[in-house]
């Protein structure tokens, strides 16, 4: 079992899907960060040395943003939209697609499950 | 896609003119504008100018956070205060 990144522990899967499972990390990352730290992407995780392991966590430390301090970045982007008082900010005020969307139908995502009008249907 | 580089930000030339010259006036009112798709440029922050929404002139004061965006971001268009059958359901 490896951790990287905090309480991120991959299993035995090959090192780039296996890097993937940190919250910050997909594909393209987890691909430049096999070519940075010289793994060859058809290892998997439980074959790594420690060294490796090391490696490859010195180099997410240095070069990416994971996990907590990710979510925080993005809430805080967030919450300068709202405080801001522009339309972007507006719309994540109240929950609706924020990047011009319809929302005279569907728009489930932002809106969550649809809530049952009471006396409609004809 | 956003705006070539090359352009540089797009302003309507009346809303530069009015910026420029309640600046160097040194009085600080509220700048009428209804460009609202002018980019607001370095220069704007500090100023306070009305944007206006098809209504009225919306106040808007110009900080560093906003430079880059329109003015018309910062003057909703509509007015929505949701639906009366929303209320109701609340109340149950």
């Amino acid at each position: 079992m490896a951790r990287i990144a905090g309480v991120n522990i991959p299993t035995a899967k090959r090192v780039p899907i296996a890097l993937t499972y940190i919250h910050g990390i997909g594909p393209h990352i987890a691909h430049q960060i096999c070519e940075a730290v010289k793994i060859d992407e058809s290892r998997r995780v439980n074959d790594l040395t420690d060294a490796e392991v090391l490696a490859i966590r010195e180099y997410i430390d240095a070069n990416v943003t994971v996990e907590g301090d990710l979510r925080r970045e993005v809430t805080m982007n967030i919450k300068r939209l709202m405080d801001l008082g522009c339309y972007r900010g507006l719309r994540h005020r109240r929950n609706l697609p924020v990047r011009g969307q319809r929302t005279h139908t569907n728009a489930r995502t932002r809106k969550g499950p649809a809530k049952a009008i009471a006396g409609k249907k004809k | 896609m956003s705006r070539s580089v090359w352009k540089g930000p797009f302003v309507d030339a009346y809303v530069l003119k009015k910026a420029e010259s309640s600046k160097s006036g040194g009085r600080n009112d509220v700048i009428k504008i209804w460009s609202r798709r002018s980019t607001i440029l370095p220069q704007f922050v500090g100023l306070t100018f009305g944007v206006y929404n098809g209504k009225k002139h919306v106040p808007v004061n110009v900080t560093e956070e906003m430079i880059g965006q329109k003015f018309g971001e910062y003057s909703p268009t509509r007015t929505y205060y949701g639906h009366a059958a929303d209320k109701k359901a609340k109340r149950k």
